[in-house]
């Protein structure tokens, strides 16, 4: 019953011949469209700004109080890119194998591919933009390997990868509302979708200043709102990101996928107490040099929970460095599935640590014997401050504590290979559908999903779908479609 | 929040690991409401105990305001989203100061354990003519969003760039415009000035693009027209105090201000064209 619309032919040329055989939209015509974008990270902004160049109208919307704040904002690793700047034998075909590997083989191929030749375009750009990406001596572009890839192709930009990413997709949005081509919404809230006769034609929202309760109509809607991971009580996620543009499209009917592939990632701040609003996540670079363990038995553990014995009492003999024991080859490298799946293994067995018990310890000691303090200061000093403003804990001294998260969902609206959803013009890009990561993510790959969607995907194929209307008619704003959503949300 | 449901789960299973492991203290919060932009402001005096040495400061406030609500009250509103010091959405001038007494933190990361038992604390929105108080502490910052339109990007389209290893740039450049970069346009500086100027912010951007090659075709018509529109939406001067340096919560230096004067006045004294010669 679905049709992916995966377009047949070899996978290297699948998108070439895709974007070929896609209808387009003249450019005189172009600004009879006009297109909402919810949401306003990496996918939205992006997406915006490069439909507004081609000349369509736009209007963004977030609830934050300016487009910058979207949570794309919070991504520390980096973005993957297929450049084989580093001539280490990486290529489209390994960063795509790579992706699909990670995600267990169930994310859908021929998204994959197309996202992997993207990449390459994606650093270009964001260079162009001015994105201050970390460099070599001799000025060219730096790389490094990220969750356990054979090739170092991440770009970053230090641990602020996704500021300097979304900072470059805004100023970029913020040149089109300039000229006039985005009308941007902020502290704007969508509450639900307007369907006529079975096609995306608007959004209900709430202005979260006036409380006043608005429709907007476009003749075609892109959700680029984020995962779900707030679904679950405590998650890395913004405070704000509640899932209920996704979840108010499917219950007008867009479908939903794989809504089990949730990524927990194993490098968190532990919780404190019943307060806790959210949790922060420490970038996964830490497993590099930093141990993980627990003691060996229950009866320590608790000792330690009390504050009897401080982690720093506990005998090298009684320590179980669990993850170097069962996977000798990776040790604290392991994916980030196994790691987390082990840190709660060990949690639940009694012998977690911290004075909730929720967390096991990440230990810097050995690591700055090897390399001296400097040197550890040098590599992880912003984390380390981090964590000692959150905890009170000098990491230089005491072991750190950490503990899995929900960070990232995999899963999320459906939609096939023009990233439309169920719903005729109703597009759903980047973490919020569910195509391109399969069961669980590679790192460094959601910045760059993003982006891609964004910025090489969507200009391409809403085209296809505007130029299919038949029509440059404005959307019918007294149609009774949109009275009747938003009668639906006052409640 | 249901911080209620959180409190049952994690209780009932592991309530010899949670119930009361931290320091609690009691506050007396001066708090500055405001019920909208029309309406005039003043400072109520809020209760707010047993509160644990290990929360945030906004974890201090969802709970103030748990307590608000199950009272009927208004709960006391407050910008913030990611509460991991990026976003730049968090603002409160705490006891006088711009996101609290820490340096280099912003007030989603400042924690409890920074204040003592019995102590008041006074809580305001950022003050500035350019960032009117929408409700309680929440300001609206567009002015800052509206600066960054007037000139605080570079002129490319999507596609058609070049490659990204075409033009090397020296590491230290480079570094030095990251630093610039990672203003998160919190308004802090604003509130801390005396004269609400927001050249910290201006300058923050405007170094980025001076400091790459990507940024010098532009470079003085962006200097002027983010100077002309900063001045348009009634930020104050600047007089060097250097109180915005103190405040601001990722360290955004004043030779950002420098350059930025520097910028400005070349674009002031000679045309474009003369500039460029
Ligand atoms: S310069 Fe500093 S204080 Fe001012 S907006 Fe930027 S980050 Fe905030
Ligand atoms: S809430 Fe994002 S910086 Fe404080």
């Amino acid at each position: 019953m679905l049709d992916s619309k995966v377009p047949a032919g070899p996978l290297a040329e699948k998108w070439s011949n895709h974007k070929f055989n896609l209808k387009l939209v003249n450019p005189a015509n172009k600004r009879k469209f006009t297109i909402i974008v919810v949401g306003t990270g990496l996918a939205g902004a992006s997406a915006a700004a490069s439909l507004a160049e081609l000349g369509y109208n736009v209007k963004t919307f977030c609830y934050q109080d300016s487009p910058r704040r979207a949570h794309s904002i919070a991504a520390q690793g980096g973005i993957n890119a297929a450049k084989n700047y580093q001539n280490d034998g990486d290529s489209i075909f390994r960063l795509f194998y790579d992706t699909i590997k990670g995600g267990d083989y169930r994310a859908r191929e021929a998204n994959v591919y197309r996202l992997a030749e993207n990449s390459v375009k994606i650093i270009d750009q964001c260079v162009a933009q001015g994105v201050p990406f970390a460099r070599e001596y001799g000025g060219l572009l730096d790389n490094r390997s990220f969750g356990g890839a054979q090739v170092s192709r991440t770009f970053y930009a230090r641990g602020q990868t996704g500021q300097q990413l979304l900072l470059g997709a805004y100023s970029a949005l913020n040149r089109q509302i300039k000229k006039g081509k985005v009308k941007s919404y902020t502290r704007h809230e969508m509450l639900d979708l307007v369907v006529i006769d079975g096609h995306a034609k608007g959004i209900i929202t709430r202005d979260l200043v006036t409380g006043k309760i608005e429709a907007h109509e476009g003749h075609a809607v892109l959700l680029c709102t984020g995962g779900y991971g707030n679904v679950f009580f405590l998650s890395t996620n913004a405070m704000g990101c509640n899932v209920t543009a996704a979840w108010r499209a499917h219950k007008r009917g867009a479908f939903f996928a794989n809504p089990c592939y949730t990524q927990i990632h194993p490098t968190c701040i532990p919780v404190t107490g019943d307060h806790q609003s959210k949790l922060t996540l420490m970038s996964e670079s830490l497993r590099n040099d930093g141990r993980v363990w627990v003691p060996k038995t229950k009866e320590l553990a608790e000792k330690l929970r009390k504050g009897e014995l401080g982690p720093n009492d506990i005998k090298e003999e009684d320590r179980d460095y669990f993850l170097e024991r069962k996977y000798p080859s990776f040790g604290n490298l392991v994916p980030r599935d196994v790691a987390s799946r082990n840190a709660k293994e060990v949690v639940d067995e009694g012998r977690g640590v911290g004075k909730t018990g929720f967390a096991v310890f990440l230990d810097f000691a050995d690591a700055i014997k090897r390399m001296g303090e400097e040197t550890v200061r040098a590599k992880y000093g912003n984390l380390f401050d981090m964590y000692q403003k959150i905890t009170d804990e000098n990491p230089y001294e005491v072991p750190m504590r950490i503990y899995p998260a929900v960070h990232y969902t995999m899963g999320g609206l459906w939609v096939d290979y023009n990233l439309m959803t169920t719903i005729p013009g109703l597009y759903c890009l980047g973490e919020a559908n569910f195509s391109d990561h399969g069961a669980n993510r590679l790192g460094a790959s959601a910045l760059m999903q993003g982006l891609s969607d964004g910025y090489f995907v969507i200009p391409y194929t809403v085209g296809d779908y505007l130029a299919g209307l038949g029509s440059f008619a404005p959307v019918d704003k007294n149609h009774p479609a949109f009275e009747e959503t938003r009668k639906n949300d006052r409640r | 929040m249901s911080v209620g449901t959180y409190t049952f789960r994690y209780s009932t299973l592991h309530t010899q690991f949670i119930i009361d492991m931290s320091k609690h203290m009691n506050l007396t919060l001066k708090v500055w409401r405001q019920k909208n932009q029309n309406s005039e402001g003043k400072f109520v005096t809020i209760q707010a105990n047993n509160i644990a040495d290990d929360m945030s400061f906004l974890e201090m406030l969802d709970v103030v305001n748990e307590d608000l609500t199950r009272k009927g009250e208004d709960p006391i509103y407050f910008d913030h989203d990611c509460r991991e010091g990026i976003c730049g959405m968090c603002s409160l001038v705490i006891n006088g100061r711009p996101h609290g007494p820490n340096e280099r933190t912003t007030t989603c990361q400042l924690h409890m354990r920074s204040f003592h038992d019995g102590q008041t604390i006074v809580i305001e929105p950022w003050r500035a003519a350019a960032f009117p108080v929408l409700k309680d502490l929440a300001v609206d910052r567009s002015a800052f969003d509206r600066i960054q339109q007037a000139g605080g990007y570079i002129n490319v389209n999507t596609g058609g760039v070049p490659d990204a290893n075409a033009i090397p740039i020296p590491k230290r450049i480079a570094d030095e415009a990251f630093e610039s970069a990672t203003c998160i346009g919190c308004g802090a500086c604003v509130a801390a000035c005396k004269n609400a100027s927001a050249m910290l912010f201006v300058s923050a951007k405007v170094s980025q693009f001076a400091l790459l090659p990507q940024g010098q075709t532009e470079r003085y018509e962006r200097a002027q027209a983010m100077v002309d529109q900063m001045d348009k939406e009634g930020f104050g001067n600047c007089t060097n105090t250097g109180a915005c340096e103190a405040e601001c919560p990722v360290g955004i230096k004043l030779t950002n201000i420098a350059r930025l004067n520097r910028e400005y006045f070349t674009a002031k004294i000679f045309r474009q064209e003369d500039v460029h010669a």
